[in-house]
């Protein structure tokens, strides 16, 4: 195909540049929607409950992945510190997964059972209470505001149809399960038990 | 990976490196029409192209990255399931890096497990690894400095909540603790929340209204004394602390006491069991103990 020809034909040249660069895509990325590693969940997996995936939701909406992230790649060095190193099988039930690559804060893929619910609220109150050397921002609002109940058997249902073995009754009686003491549990309570949920299934002494 | 998609792989990465190298040699020189004159006859808005071949360096520097390519795809992992001639896994190495730090650190903890905490406070190297481990693991909750915060028990006073002894120090970090003070503003109702706290106040010789400290005294008398002891010094087998030193985790003042007294108290610390091995906690509380008592 002559030179001349492939640059003043601009539609012909997309195609090309298109196919061009697609190579990466198709060998690195394509196969992985198929393979096991990365689709079975590991053992004993579950779902979140509904409160924590109500405080995923504030997880995200407070942009902690910005800072943390949630990957222990397999070095000492990190799982001296964090723990038994991330693998895919972990994350088949993240949509979005939340793994990240910036670290202004520590790893938390791993960071469920490390400290008290009492510690995790006084820090998200004001983290110098515990940490005088923390740059982290405070989130105060947190124990002012309930989670939104109705919403939650939308976003279960949403996950459902995404794949995640949620089932009708978990839908159901989403709404109850956010409740605490007959009202919408503050978004505090939510987020702490999502925060001590995570990474509990790998254990690996260091 | 199953072998549709090993070969599905193989096949791509083949054929993009076999095109890749196809288009760099097409483009490496044009033919000339006219030696007279160098220009390839390629024109466009009148502009026309001389012929300028692709420097040698970026060609050969070209040709070099594919032949690393292939290297690479031969050496480790990527084409498909085949796991290159070295063997090369991320685990592996991983595993190589864990298995080389123990061989060396194996020997050096087990002589410091077998050392007295008291005696290893001394070795320099011994509290240098027990600071790292502090840092890494107890600094959130007690402190870079290992003075605590509210609500987290500063480690560098001499006062215990269960002791600092090496045996209860080893429970402590191994099994962690779950403190259990109930709330009593049901039982006690608001004034006799405020008659206790004044009582509690007393007992650290503080001043505090007369009449509320005697009205407090025996319901202190029916309630605390099962864990704080009729002295209120408290007991260290379950962690209930000293009334009467002065050293308050939640806050001493009247309206934090009474505040305490409604709501309850329930601190955790969790436990280090799984999260580090008994050797590097010995060390941890080595280091810990040594902080106490200056």
């Amino acid at each position: 195909m002559n030179h001349e020809f492939v640059e003043k034909n601009l539609p012909l040249m997309v195609v090309l540049i298109v196919f061009a660069i697609s190579f990466g895509f198709l060998v690195e990325i394509v196969p992985l929607f198929f393979s096991k590693q990365t689709n079975e969940p590991i053992q004993g997996l579950k779902p979140l409950t509904a409160l924590q995936l109500e405080g995923r939701d504030i997880y995200i909406r407070e942009g902690c992945n910005t800072c943390h992230s949630q990957m222990i790649r397999p070095f000492r060095a990190e799982t001296e510190r964090y723990g038994h190193y991330s693998v895919a099988g972990e994350s088949v039930y993240d949509h979005p997964f939340l793994w990240g690559s910036k670290r202004t804060g520590p790893d938390l893929a791993r960071v469920g059972g490390r400290y008290s619910d009492e510690w995790h609220k006084a820090h998200l109150y004001n983290p110098r209470d515990v940490v005088p050397e923390s740059n982290m921002p405070a989130f105060p609002w947190l124990f002012e505001q309930r989670v939104n109940a109705e919403d939650t058997p939308k976003k279960i249902a949403t996950l459902q149809t995404l794949g995640v073995p949620y089932t009708d009754e978990d839908i159901a009686s989403a709404s109850d399960s956010v409740m605490i003491n007959g009202q919408p549990a503050y978004e505090i309570d939510a987020l702490v038990a999502y925060l001590q949920n995570l990474g509990l299934l790998l254990k690996y002494k260091r | 990976m199953t072998s549709f998609w090993s070969g599905w792989v193989i096949v791509l990465t083949t054929v993009s490196i076999a095109l890749v190298t196809w288009v760099l040699f097409a483009n490496r020189k044009t033919e000339v029409r006219d030696e007279n004159d160098r220009t390839t006859g390629h024109v466009y808005d009148g502009i026309e192209e001389y012929d300028n071949p692709l420097p040698a360096w970026w060609f050969k520097m070209f040709v070099l990255t594919i032949i690393f390519g292939i290297g690479y795809l031969i050496a480790f992992p990527g084409m498909g399931n085949f796991k290159g001639v070295l063997g090369w896994t991320s685990v592996g190495q991983w595993q190589s890096e864990m298995d080389y730090a123990n061989e060396r650190l194996q020997p050096i903890l087990e002589g410091y497990a077998a050392t007295d905490m008291d005696e290893l406070a001394s070795n320099a190297a011994a509290m240098k690894m027990g600071a790292r481990i502090f840092a890494n693991n107890c600094a959130q909750c007690h402190g870079s400095d290992a003075r605590g915060a509210y609500g987290f028990p500063n480690l560098t006073d001499s006062d215990w909540l269960y002791g600092s002894d090496q045996q209860t120090l080893m429970t402590t970090i191994l099994h962690g603790r779950q403190a259990a003070m109930p709330p009593w503003q049901t039982i006690l109702g608001d004034e006799g929340i405020k008659n206790v706290a004044a009582y509690v106040i007393s007992l650290s010789g503080r001043q505090a209204d007369p009449e509320r400290v005697a009205a407090g005294q025996p319901q202190y008398m029916a309630m605390c004394v099962a864990c704080h002891g009729p002295d209120g010094t408290g007991n260290k087998f379950m962690g209930a602390p000293n009334l009467t030193d002065n050293v308050w985790l939640y806050g001493g003042s009247p309206a934090m006491i009474a505040h305490t007294l409604r709501a309850g108290r329930n601190g955790r610390m969790p436990a280090f069991k799984d999260l580090l091995q008994e050797p590097k906690i010995h060390v941890v509380a080595a280091y810990v103990k040594s902080l106490s008592n200056k």
